[in-house]
């Protein structure tokens, strides 16, 4: 018997878990790495760093991202542990955080660091850390979203702790510029790359983990996400085929959109193929069609099964999103949706939709209808982030061609000296994508 | 590129003119700018071949390195270049007007105001292209780490005496010229192809001939049949009518005319060192004349066209009015310039090859927010640029229809009126999303509260009303006022400070250290031709 054959993801986790913690809490490193695969438990694993640390007593910071991300593990912590008292620490904006966070007694929110002192636990995002003046630094943080931050970003917060676990997803978008910074391409700090690609070339001896099972991800979608995004750091997921179920009271009526769905619920892939052409971003036919699956997914009463619970839950329009590469993109989908009065399901860009999850999701491909490829649209971490947002089916609403296309624009970007070339290439990845779909095609003519 | 941009290129192509992309001018034009027509040796990064330079469009001084190769030659080039340069900074350098800035006292570590120098104007140097800017860096990088043999007597090849200073001077224009908006080292085609859409791709903009063709065709002719005559029109001798703006030479001009004359130069050298008596050193003295003669007058033949058509393209650009946030951009121009000055005075080293962690990430800042910033003025100057952001969705413009007074809740009730605009825009507006008017060149902030009917927009003013119950005369909008909200902010905020230098954290690698003076570039084979 192999070890393969016996492989049990909870086990398996668990174990990596253990090694994390074991590294964060009682190693010398003064930095360890995690890297998560999508719906890794990445959210459950900060949370459980947090409480054992607060535990040992050891003061903590912990840094996210985004003021939504920051609420979220508040809110986290809060259901874990709700005597524990937590700091939440805001912009002195108006909204500046979730309301939600009212109703919990024993977290003290305040747009001041130092009426925050001594608290087990203060939390808040990379942005307002920066503004942060401590005369004793933290024993320890976590630093959340870690590929998601700016190199920039890490130095302005890193005087504030002595160590720090980062974790975060290595396959999602990396920060990007607003401005060139090819000028610094190639150093070890360069502003612009991402903080943990800093952080190990400078510590490149610091302890590195990762997290082996996608929760979110189901059987049809792991293999291709982890091949396709994670060549050398694969990943599995944590159900098996027919674990999770998709089904639909009322049958198809032989559009297009009903059959794409009826594939994407089969195999957890559909891919809603529309005559090649040169279009617009904002393509109205592209647009329309995803549209109109994303309605025929709430007027055909769906209901997902799954190991969360014995019963089928209804496909409501909170369990579905469309995703986009940009905000015009969405925007104009907003707007045909609710033509067809469908309001509530969100329709965002891939950079908006990071960290989230849903049951079904309806992407429209980057790269449909263009008639060039750029780096921007190339990018693996987009499609990543398009592609393993759900929970039980993908459907891709794409032009034909983009095959051709892909052929036709190899990656062009120059080489620069000193960097580590990332892998895989989006013009590689893409291409493994398309292949995998174009086993669930539907052509469709509107 | 932006739809309004694809229009005007699409309207250019068929009116066979390039279509005005800006109203008013968004760069600062110096009224006595130092223009600067390199030409660089192909194949030998950072030779100088030669330069058209001088702020007088009728009397440019030429200058050439006849023999390339030559270190003793090219030096001499660079220090005839410090020369004309290092004066026309310095002219600059002595007029200073009182200004204030904050510093941090390094006793109280309190901000504090503190009376400085500005100087009044800033020096100003205008390239034909983005070609030209690299090569300025280049050459700044080239010089600024020589040694004159006055710092160090046995430096093997010093350098003439203010040739070190001319490459910090040039490196600062380059770095400078990488901040949004900046105006103290210009590159034309980027500031022509700012303000005017061609009907030809952004890379062919990059030909000056070619876009200055489109912008101000000849009579009888199209803007695209000039463009094409700019590119690759030859003379019966194979050379171009227009030659390339530089630094880069063309090709035939390189084989056919120019090598043949860098030959005869050699020749006549060598033979003049082979000279016997003095008799006939005179008379080789006057072939190496004639021949170094030669290689002027084409360098003058590549240079002076492009010469003209960069004071043509000034032309251009002063007819158009400057827009109203320019004055404040070259404002910061003017503190970087003297911030420089300092620096030379105080006897600062040269800036170091490599940038530390810290300067590299606050130089990052700050070219964000120059960005944002610069993305924000240019369409608050120019309306052509704003319907740009209109018609990409992050900006409305519209009629006021109705007002509505309405206030916070709270102890202290402020006014929160309700406006309803009615706009033909399509702004993607989200749920309670910040939108923003320019109320006396000042920011006011208002929500998005709901879409009533079709292109009915309500919103709620919060902010600049005063400290009143009810709002100061003029602050809310009225009934029929003409009103234009962008979604993007007007002004930037400040980013977070970070440690200083010899606090670089040890995620970035600890503290650099002491920095060590940086050696010129070593000696390569090449160096030695």
């Amino acid at each position: 018997m192999t070890t393969e054959a016996v492989f049990d993801p909870g086990t398996a986790a668990a174990r990596a878990t253990d090694a994390i913690l074991h590294d964060t809490l009682h190693g010398s490193a003064r930095g360890v790495v995690v890297d998560s695969p999508p719906g890794a438990g990445k959210s459950t694993l900060v949370v459980r760093a947090a409480l054992e640390l607060a535990d040992a007593g050891r003061p903590l910071m912990v840094v996210a991202q985004t003021n939504a991300q920051v609420d979220d593990l508040v809110l986290r912590l809060a259901e874990k542990s709700p005597e524990l008292p937590v700091g939440r620490l805001h912009s002195s904006d108006a909204d500046a955080y979730d309301k939600a966070l009212d109703d919990l007694p024993n977290v003290r929110k305040s747009a001041k660091a130092a009426e925050l002192t001594g608290l087990p636990v203060v939390i808040s995002t990379a942005a307002k850390w920066a503004h942060v003046k401590a005369d004793e630094p933290w024993r320890h943080a976590i630093v959340d979203e870690a590929y998601q931050m700016r190199s920039d970003g890490l130095l302005a917060v890193a005087g504030l702790f002595e160590r720090a676990l980062f974790v975060g997803d290595p396959g999602q978008l990396d920060p990007f510029a607003i401005v060139g910074s090819e000028q610094w391409a190639g150093l070890s700090y360069d502003p612009s790359a991402s903080a943990v690609t800093t952080l190990l070339a400078h510590n490149p001896d610091l302890p590195q983990h990762r997290l082996p099972v996608s929760w979110r991800l189901p059987a049809s979608a792991a293999p291709l996400v982890s091949d396709a995004f994670y060549p050398y750091t694969p990943f599995r997921s944590g159900t098996d085929h027919g674990d999770r179920r998709l089904a639909f009271a009322v049958p198809s009526d032989g559009s297009g959109p009903d059959r794409v769905i009826d594939e994407a619920a089969e195999s957890g892939w559909g891919l809603l193929e529309l005559p090649a052409r040169h279009t617009p971003r904002t393509d109205p036919e592209a647009v329309r069609a995803v549209a109109t699956v994303v309605r025929r997914l709430l007027d055909r009463g769906g209901a997902a099964t799954s190991e969360r619970s014995p019963d089928p839950t209804p496909l409501t329009p909170d369990r579905i999103a469309v995703g986009t590469a940009h905000r015009d993109q969405a925007a104009a989908i907003r707007a045909a949706l609710a033509e067809l009065g469908v309001t509530d399901v969100t329709v965002d860009t891939a950079n908006r939709l990071q960290g989230r999850e849903y049951d079904v999701t309806v992407i429209l491909h980057p790269l449909s209808g263009r008639p060039d490829a750029t780096a921007f649209h190339l990018e693996t971490g987009r499609l990543c982030v398009l592609a393993s947002r759900h929970r039980h089916a993908c459907i891709v609403v794409c032009r034909a061609g983009v095959g051709e296309l892909l052929d036709d624009y190899p990656s062009t970007e120059p080489v620069q000296l000193g960097t580590v070339v990332k892998f895989p290439d989006g013009w590689e990845a893409n291409h493994a994508v398309l292949a995998h779909l174009a086993e669930h095609r539907i052509s469709h003519r509107p | 590129m932006s739809l309004i941009a694809t229009l005007a290129r699409l309207e250019a192509v068929t009116t066979g003119r390039a279509q005005p992309a800006a109203t008013v001018r968004h760069r600062h034009l110096s009224e006595r700018p130092l223009v600067f027509v390199p030409l660089t040796t192909a194949g030998e990064a950072g030779a100088p071949l030669g330069a058209l330079v001088g702020t007088d469009r009728d009397t440019p001084r030429l200058l050439v390195v006849p023999q390339p190769r030559d270190r003793d030659l090219r030096f001499a080039f660079l220090a005839e270049l410090a020369d004309i340069v290092l004066p026309y900074i310095d002219s600059y350098a002595d007029a200073v007007e009182a200004a204030e800035r904050s510093e941090t006292d390094p006793e109280t570590g309190k901000r504090v105001k503190v009376e400085v120098e500005l100087c009044a104007d800033a020096p100003q140097l205008v390239v034909p292209s983005r070609a030209g800017v690299d090569f300025v860096r280049l050459l700044g990088r080239s010089m600024r780490f020589r040694r004159t043999a006055e710092q160090d007597p046995e430096t093997p090849y010093p350098a003439p005496p203010r040739v070190p200073l001319l490459g910090r001077w040039l490196t600062h224009f380059g770095e400078r010229a990488r901040v949004p908006g900046s105006s103290l080292l210009l590159a034309l085609t980027e500031v022509l192809g700012r303000h005017w859409a061609t009907g030809q791709s952004s890379l062919e903009d990059q030909h000056l001939g070619a876009l200055l063709a489109w912008i101000d065709p000849p009579e009888g002719s199209t803007g695209a049949e000039a463009a094409l005559h700019a590119e690759l029109a030859r003379d019966d001798r194979d050379q171009l009518l227009c030659p390339p703006a530089g630094p880069a030479t063309d090709p035939a001009f390189d084989n056919k005319l120019l090598a043949p004359a860098i030959e005869r130069y050699d020749r006549a050298r060598t033979a003049l060192a082979a000279a016997e008596d003095g008799l006939q050193a005179d008379d080789r003295l006057g072939e190496l004349t004639a021949a170094e003669r030669e290689i002027r007058e084409l360098v003058r033949s590549r240079t002076l066209p492009t010469w003209q058509k960069v004071w043509k393209g000034i032309d251009l650009l002063r007819e158009l009015p400057e827009g109203a946030h320019v004055e404040e951009r070259w404002t910061r121009d003017r503190w970087s310039f003297t911030g420089h000055r300092d620096r030379v005075v105080a006897g600062e080293p040269p800036q170091p090859r490599r940038d530390d962690a810290v300067t590299a990430a606050n130089k990052l800042a700050t070219r964000e927010r120059e960005q944002a910033r610069l993305e924000a003025q240019e369409a608050l100057d120019d309306p052509l640029v704003m319907a740009g952001r209109r018609l990409a969705g992050e900006a409305f413009a519209g009629e006021v229809v109705d007002v509505v007074m309405a206030y916070s809740e709270g102890k202290r009730p402020s006014p929160r009126p309700l406006v309803t605009v009615r706009t033909e825009d399509r702004p993607h507006l989200g749920e309670r999303a910040k939108v923003f008017r320019s109320l006396g060149g000042k920011p006011q902030a208002a929500e998005f509260v709901g879409q009533e009917d079709e292109g009915l927009l309500v919103l709620r003013i919060v902010d600049k009303m005063g400290r009143g119950k009810e709002p100061e005369v003029g602050s809310v909008p009225e009934k029929g006022d003409r009103v234009c909200f962008t979604l993007f902010e007007h002004e930037q905020r400040g980013g977070a400070k970070l440690p200083d230098p010899e606090e670089t954290p040890w995620t970035h690698g600890g503290p650099p250290g002491e920095q060590v003076p940086e050696a010129a570039d070593s000696v390569t084979e090449e160096d030695m031709l």
